[in-house]
């Protein structure tokens, strides 16, 4: 019985237990000389998690008395949470270690976190949940002041830890009344009690409290302040980490407490998703237009890209669920090749990141401008570029559950956002002439900036395969 | 008679404290890492009560783990904070501002 609760949790014990014996080399071996080592074998052992994963496929198994799932949703999830945190830190070894913040803790925060991640996304339990969420978030908190030293890593640790601590009490004072009035802190107890006595003002109100604090975790708008800021504040790589993984992992928690817990009452939750969609992908359109700080757009870049996911899940079926998956694959593999641009920027050797800094940078390099070029049109979501897809099955599971209204704003709103993200490729092709930035050789982050372009492109064929997985993840999570 | 409700009115009474503590508060980044502890302990209350009334003991193992992250999170917050005053030297909630959000 416990052999098969543990095997059923094994990744998730192999990399806690990698991180534990880490910490141990790194404080009794050398210190920060072996944080390269160590990163590149915590990356690499995240791509074997992730084939592990990916191998059990359709697989439906629960562990500790339901409190862990391992399903064909939570594979999905775990694989892009993995191979993206993977990148992440491979992508950023390179800027850390030029500035001397290639300490050894970094990768394994960064391992902890994502067993936080693995096990948000495969609880099946209030409990499990509150754990998961904890654990990544208190590894986040410290990897954000990594740059102890900087004031603005300070600030962006301080007010992300304020701002995360507030949601998490949010979150857990949902908990409480969702426990109190469901007599129970398992999803299936929760949903089997909801379908027997409907559902009471205490679980209503439980799950707005839960939502809210989720809402924290993707930066959903009106929980979105904290955003900006820590995008801006905490060092590059790290930023391309707080734009990647956790936001996956966050909102396929949402997708989990919806579905499993309150499943059978989709009308009471998708009015309050709906309004998080709208408004985060309006705010995150029109704030961002007035945005110089390249790291500042990509934070309300984001805001807006996580309105439009839940309009996915604001949509209540398998399709939307489908499409909030598809979305935030492309979101990622599109961001990963963003950062991936940004963390080469600089100017005399130190980082730059106002946008005006990208005047005529298509005569410097003219590649990395037109890789540039398609990821800024994919994240603006033109046609035929894998990013409009993204948003096209989205909108189109709102249109099918009758929710047109919302796809009719979310077109609006790409249409708004669409500008500054032309404002950039205008600047790089007809800017006027300024200091131009540093040409660094970077070929990491050259080679995953054109691929990310590539993918951009090629994925038009049948997008790599991701949306049969993401169906099939779906219809394990909906049924 | 101290009833559920009793309970609940405290819980909700003392979160509410918590939330405003934040918001409110100008003075001192220490008082805001109050208030979360405040948040986080009402949360305790509730959950404590709802498990003696239910004659369930999920509530009260759920409060264990709730204690235990609340000391993770405040150790881990005023961390960050003795960093932000090694930068600042100061921790007045108004200096927080180098970024304007």
């Amino acid at each position: 019985m416990i052999a098969a609760d543990l095997y059923t949790a094994l990744p998730e014990i192999i990399l806690a237990l990698f991180a534990m014996a880490a910490l141990m080399v790194g404080v009794y071996g050398g210190k920060d000389k072996l944080a390269e080592p160590i990163l590149w074998a915590t990356a690499g052992l995240m791509v074997l998690l992730a084939l592990f994963v990916g191998s059990k496929g359709l697989e439906t198994r629960d562990a500790f008395n339901g409190m862990y799932l391992s399903d064909a949703f939570s594979h999905f999830s775990k694989m892009v949470i993995l191979i993206s945190a993977a990148v992440v830190m491979i992508m950023g070894q390179g800027y850390m270690a030029a500035r001397g913040l290639l300490k050894f803790e970094y990768p394994i925060l960064i391992a902890l976190s994502v067993v936080g991640m693995m096990l948000m996304v495969s609880s099946g339990d209030l409990i499990a949940l509150y754990m998961g969420l904890e654990l990544q978030s208190l590894a986040l908190y410290v990897v954000a002041t990594m740059n102890r030293d900087s004031t603005r890593s300070t600030e962006a640790g301080l007010k992300y830890f304020i701002l995360g601590a507030l949601a998490s009490g949010l979150l857990l004072y949902g908990a409480s009344l969702t426990y109190g009035y469901a007599g129970t802190t398992l999803f299936a107890g929760i949903i089997s009690t909801i379908s027997e006595d409907g559902m009471s003002l205490g679980l209503m109100m439980g799950l707005a409290f839960m939502l809210a604090g989720l809402a924290f975790k993707v930066s959903a708008v009106p929980f979105h302040m904290w955003t900006p800021d820590v995008y801006e504040g905490a060092p590059t790589p790290v930023t391309a980490f707080f734009a990647t993984a956790p936001k996956v992992a966050a909102m396929a928690l949402i997708a989990r407490v919806v579905h499993d817990a309150f499943g059978v009452v989709p009308g009471d939750w998708s009015q309050i998703i709906a309004f998080l969609a709208v408004a985060s992908m309006f705010v995150g359109a029109i704030a961002a237009i007035g945005q110089r700080d390249i790291k500042r757009l990509m934070a309300y870049s984001s805001i807006s890209h996580m309105g439009f996911a839940l309009v996915g899940l604001a949509a209540g079926t398998a399709q939307g669920v489908q499409g909030m998956l598809v979305y935030m694959a492309i979101y990622v593999t599109m961001n990963i090749g963003v950062f991936a641009f940004i963390l080469t920027m600089s100017r005399d050797g130190n980082p730059v990141t106002d946008i005006g800094s990208l005047r005529q940078y298509s005569k410097a390099e003219p590649l990395r401008a037109l890789a540039l070029l398609v990821l800024m049109f994919s994240l603006a979501g033109v046609p035929p570029l894998v990013g409009f897809f993204g948003k096209f099955y989205v909108l189109w599971a709102a249109v099918q559950a009758g929710l047109t209204w919302l796809a009719v704003a979310g077109v609006i709103a790409s249409v708004i956002g669409a500008f500054y993200y032309l404002r950039i490729v205008y600047y790089m092709y007809f800017g006027d002439e300024v200091e131009p930035l540093d040409r660094v050789a970077a070929p990491v982050q050259a080679t995953l900036l054109v691929a990310s372009a590539a993918i951009m492109v090629l994925g038009v064929i049948n997008l790599f395969g991701v949306e049969g997985l993401a169906a099939l993840a779906a219809d394990a999570l909906v049924n | 008679m101290v009833g559920l409700e009793h309970y609940l009115t405290v819980a909700a009474a003392l979160f509410v404290i918590g939330i405003f503590g934040i918001f409110l508060n100008r003075k001192n980044i220490i008082i805001i890492l109050m208030s979360i502890e405040l948040m986080l302990l009402s949360v305790n209350i509730n959950l404590v009560a709802f498990s003696s009334f239910l004659n369930d003991l999920v509530g009260q193992v759920f409060t264990m783990f709730v204690l235990t992250v609340a000391a993770a999170e405040a150790a881990i917050g005023l961390a960050i904070l003795v960093c932000f005053f090694r930068n600042r030297g100061t921790i007045d909630v108004e200096d927080v501002n180098v970024m304007k959000g």
